[in-house]
């Protein structure tokens, strides 16, 4: 294909404002599928992504629209994947920016619209769902043209429903987004934009091709990480598999790499043949690291292995999933596992849950900390237990967060931002209704109920995004929990010094409601180092019997007895306390509003 | 191989139903009184060879088993096996001198009698048909009849009721100097109508009620009683001359005897098998007119199961369990915690078990730890 008949392009929208129908509408008039063999949404092809509207794992579809070749690249529909969707946008020329006609834009659009701009993409607005009663396509238009600096008249307005407006798209994509630069040749060089592992055929790297061309057989050197392979094969999807002689300059494909491990051959790393080897990769490869750590152990200890293999299992697909083993006092066996962001993290669990049928705690989440000893060295923390006890220094992630709300609720927003060691960046208008708020936030503020506080102070209207913006030193200290006398390490927290006293006491308060009153007064203390910053008392109880036993009641009394027996088993015992699994969850929802029904 | 030696008898009539129970009970049906006595007289003669020739004990329960037409129930007991101990449940108000005489007179050496509380308006919540004078009155009864060994069964954690009211009703009860008292904790049991009218206040009132079962242990134990089961105290030999006043009938549940039961919705357990037969009157008065068992729900209790049995019922006693034959169902480290604070005792070097008196107030957890 010639080169100028190549348009790459990716969709960027909001949960829920119409990429993956738009997606299958595009494959269905390009003829690409019939609307009859066609699974609703192609393009998410797992289960999970499918229920929770979002895409996990970026693929690639060649359509053909009126003598060019389209390539439309997915991108992951998340914050905790910024880089992946930074790394697709970079093998486009063009960005489909899609907006619900009812909704306007969201935080989510803003920050890839921004990303999308700093990849020097061609944006091309689209409003969707002008079908819908409540679609306002004019203020819409008028909300994302002014985001992007264009001109309202050349936002397309469609409904990806009803297919109206589908073959503008197509004509616009044609005409407005540039043919990929690339020089056929040069030296070869692809980008690995995403990868996933096959069982039979090993790691499939989707690549786009920006200097000369892959044929198969051609040994590969992927130049980041030095791995070695020959192209078993390369092709496209279509919306299926098909093997091709050769990928060329600026088409979009894949190559199968026969690599048996998904972390040899990392996101944004750029391949080039051994025969005509770069000098130079494409620029932006970052080797991604985990911000989120939490601990998982299996509920029933005899599950460990079973862990272990099902982490391994998806570290195959998941690059950017890190773990190691985790011993705990209070939970056993275990692994600390670093995440990108929440959403990572939740995925992760729900697969392991779902896809390996496992029964999971997960501890509360904390960041990766950077730490100074006094004794001068630096170490990584990903663990409120390993923070050591002499600190020089600690930095603690922070991130740019853009939130989205109603002006009505600027006040709540800006309150709660505060609380939670947030600066006031800036503010702008979106429109006379909505506003965006910027602020700077430790990431740590973010992890614990950050998300259901913004929810419920804005009754559900704010949107909200973030991305990473570095290490910042932060006046930081170790809470621990005491049970008994006896320090549980699943329960100590990193906090910042200013919030530590009001921390541990709603920490001792939400440990007293959850945790049920034993044979014996359990003391609960907050404490910093040696000193004691709360405490109260789970008082022993006083009376558990079966009122009456006789000959007819021995069977259900012994059925009972079983039953709390069971009940106790789901318990963890830590020094003598039985602790539900629940508590060990307390510190997540701190602020929020008691459990209804725990009352002892 | 010996048969069993306690044999239970059910009679179902009652004049009403209390809200709290849930026991198989007949309201009305008094056409039926004699109908069902020849029903358990049937289903006694198909079952005779699992008794022992001698038995140890017999309880009528009910129900109301004083409710029943005099003389069918004379029927009934002068066809029963005799025994060593033979228990009548009654309820206060339809005790008359002449029951009290009856009974004497067919051969009952035990008498428990459902006084609940001497509070009027106590009784009324838990819908009980007779007043506190009632129960007095069936108590002089019993002992004008020479009745020597009186039973009283008491409920506290009753809404409503103070500390107060509680510290009354056992003074109450122990003003008629009986020999026995049954004391249990007001149980709110799913699907009575007394759990869909005051469940939500007893659920309420739980922690302030905390301390009654304490406090009745307390009071009985301080007046010469032995608290000799989880809810059961009797007088201490010293005070009884030197009789052992224990129901030699329910101790043969707690330590894991065979027992016969006849009667709808009776439980019987012999041999490692336990059955109960149909709460339904009907089905059950027509099997045995046709001279067939009425139909069961059986119950096999593998070893693994006895042997929890035996721990969860030996431990409501105040006599050390024989851990002999029960390493199995229990849980050594448990056991260790357990002993570590306070709440159970090994003796015989290991190879006896038994709660400590703070143990016997947390029995059904501990318990419940204990077990394997």
């Amino acid at each position: 294909m010639d080169q100028n008949r190549i348009r790459n392009f990716s969709i960027i929208a909001h949960i829920d404002h119409g990429k993956s129908t738009l997606a299958d509408r595009i494959l269905e008039v390009t003829d690409t599928v019939t609307g009859r063999d066609m699974r609703a949404q192609v393009l998410d092809s797992m289960e999970l992504e499918r229920e929770r509207g979002i895409t996990i794992k970026a693929q690639a579809v060649r359509v053909a629209w009126k003598g060019h070749q389209l390539n439309l690249i997915d991108t992951p529909g998340h914050v905790d994947f910024t880089y992946e969707v930074s790394r697709s946008l970079q093998a486009c020329e063009g960005a489909l920016l899609v907006v619900d006609a009812a909704q306007g834009i969201e935080a989510q659009t803003v920050a890839n619209a921004y990303l999308a701009i700093e990849n020097n993409l061609e944006i091309l607005p689209v409003v969707n769902k002008i079908d819908l009663p409540q679609a306002d396509p004019d203020a819409a238009g008028a909300e994302i043209a002014e985001l992007v600096g264009e001109d309202p008249d050349r936002v397309v307005r469609i409904s990806a429903k009803t297919g109206e407006g589908i073959e503008a798209v197509l004509d616009a994509i044609v005409e407005r987004i540039p043919p990929p630069a690339g020089d056929p040749e040069a030296s070869a060089r692809a980008l690995v934009f995403d990868s996933s592992y096959d069982q039979y055929r090993g790691v499939v790297a989707f690549v786009r091709v920006v200097d000369s061309s892959f044929s198969r057989g051609e040994p590969v050197r992927a130049m980041a990480q030095g791995t070695r392979f020959e192209a078993e094969e390369v092709g496209f999807f279509s919306p299926t598999m098909v093997a091709a002689d050769a990928l060329r300059a600026g088409e979009v494909g894949y190559v199968i790499t026969g690599l048996k491990d998904v972390s040899k051959l990392r996101v944004g790393d750029t391949l080039t043949s051994e025969r005509r080897p770069a000098a130079e990769p494409v620029p932006g490869y970052e080797d991604v690291k985990p911000m989120v750590f939490a601990g998982l152990f299996p509920t029933d200890s005899d599950d460990y292995p079973e862990l272990r293999d099902a982490l391994e299992r998806l570290k195959l697909n998941d690059a950017a999933l890190f773990y190691e083993p985790e011993t705990s006092q209070a939970l056993g066996f275990g692994f600390r596992c670093g995440f990108l962001g929440l959403l990572h993290m939740e995925i992760v669990r729900e697969r392991l849950e779902r896809e390996f049928d496992l029964d999971l705690l997960v501890t509360a989440p904390n960041v990766a900390y950077r730490v100074v000893t006094k004794a001068g060295d630096e170490v990584e923390v990903h663990n409120p237990s390993d923070m050591p006890s002499e600190i020089e220094r600690v930095d603690e992630p922070y991130i740019k967060a853009s939130i989205i709300v109603p002006k009505d609720y600027v006040g709540p927003v800006m309150e709660l931002n505060t609380e939670r060691r947030g600066s006031f960046d800036h503010m702008e208008y979106l429109s006379e209704q909505r506003v965006l708020l910027v602020y700077e936030l430790p990431l740590a503020e973010i992890v614990l109920d950050y998300y259901d506080q913004l929810k419920s102070r804005t009754r559900g209207y704010a949107s909200f995004d973030y991305d990473l913006i570095g290490f910042r030193v932060g006046d930081l200290t170790r809470v621990d929990v005491l049970l008994a006398g006896e320090p549980v390490d699943a329960l100590s927290l990193i906090v910042h010094r200013d919030g530590a006293y009001a921390r541990g006491r709603a920490l001792v308060d939400r440990l007293r409601e959850e945790i049920p009153r034993q044979f014996f007064d359990v003391p609960v203390q907050a404490a910093i180092g040696s000193r004691v910053i709360a405490r109260e008392t789970i008082k022993a109880k006083r009376k558990d019997v079966l009122a009456k036993c006789y000959g007819g009641d021995i069977s259900r009394k012994r059925k009972l007895l079983e039953r709390q027996k069971k009940g106790k088993r789901r318990m963890k015992q830590v020094g003598s306390v039985e602790v539900p699994q629940d508590a060990f969850l307390a510190v997540l929802n701190l602020d929020g509003p008691k459990k209804d029904g725990q009352k002892k | 191989m010996t048969g069993a030696r306690h044999l239970y008898v059910h009679l179902p009539f009652c004049a009403s139903r209390c809200g709290y129970c849930d026991f198989v009970t007949v309201v009305g049906r008094q056409g039926q009184h004699r109908a069902y006595v020849d029903a358990l007289l049937g289903e006694l003669a198909l079952e005779r060879e699992t008794l022992a020739p001698q038995l140890e004990s017999v309880f009528l329960g009910g129900g109301t088993p004083t409710l029943i037409e005099p003389r069918e129930l004379e029927r009934l007991l002068r066809a029963l096996p005799g025994a060593l101990e033979v228990t009548v449940e009654a309820n206060p108000e339809t005790v008359t001198p002449g029951l009290a005489e009856l009974l004497r007179d067919c051969g009952v050496t035990r008498v428990s009698l459902g006084a609940q509380s001497f509070q009027l308006r106590l009784l009324e919540v838990l819908e009980r048909r007779g007043s506190p004078d009632d129960v007095r009155r069936a108590v002089y009864a019993f002992r004008d009849a020479n009745f020597d060994n009186v039973s009283l069964d008491l409920i506290y954690g009753i809404p409503g009721q103070s500390t107060a009211d509680l510290e009354a009703d056992l003074n109450d009860a122990l003003a008629l100097e009986p020999e026995h008292l049954s004391c249990y904790e007001l149980e709110a049991k799913r699907g009575t109508r007394f759990t869909h009218a005051h469940g939500a206040e007893l659920a309420g009132q739980a922690e302030a009620m905390e301390t009654y079962f304490e406090r009745v242990v307390v009071r009985l134990t301080g007046a010469g009683y032995r608290w000799y089961e989880t809810a059961n105290f009797c007088r201490t030999p010293t005070l009884a001359d030197g009789r052992d006043l224990r129901s030699r009938h329910n101790l043969a549940y707690w330590r894991g005897r065979d027992y016969l039961g006849l009667g709808i919705g009776a439980v019987s357990t012999i041999q490692g098998r336990r059955w109960k037969t149909t709460p339904r009157l009907g089905t059950y008065l027509t099997a045995l007119a046709a001279g067939e068992r009425p139909p069961r729900e059986l119950e096999e209790l593998p070893v693994p199961v006895r042997q929890s049995e035996r721990v969860l019922l030996g431990l409501r006693l105040d006599e050390p369990l024989s851990l002999a034959g029960l390493e199995g169902a229990l849980d050594a480290a448990a056991v260790e915690r357990l002993e570590g604070l306070g709440l159970v005792a090994r003796g015989a070097a290991g190879a006896e078990l038994a709660l400590t008196d703070r143990g016997r107030l947390l029995g059904g957890g501990v318990t419940a730890e204990l077990l394997a």
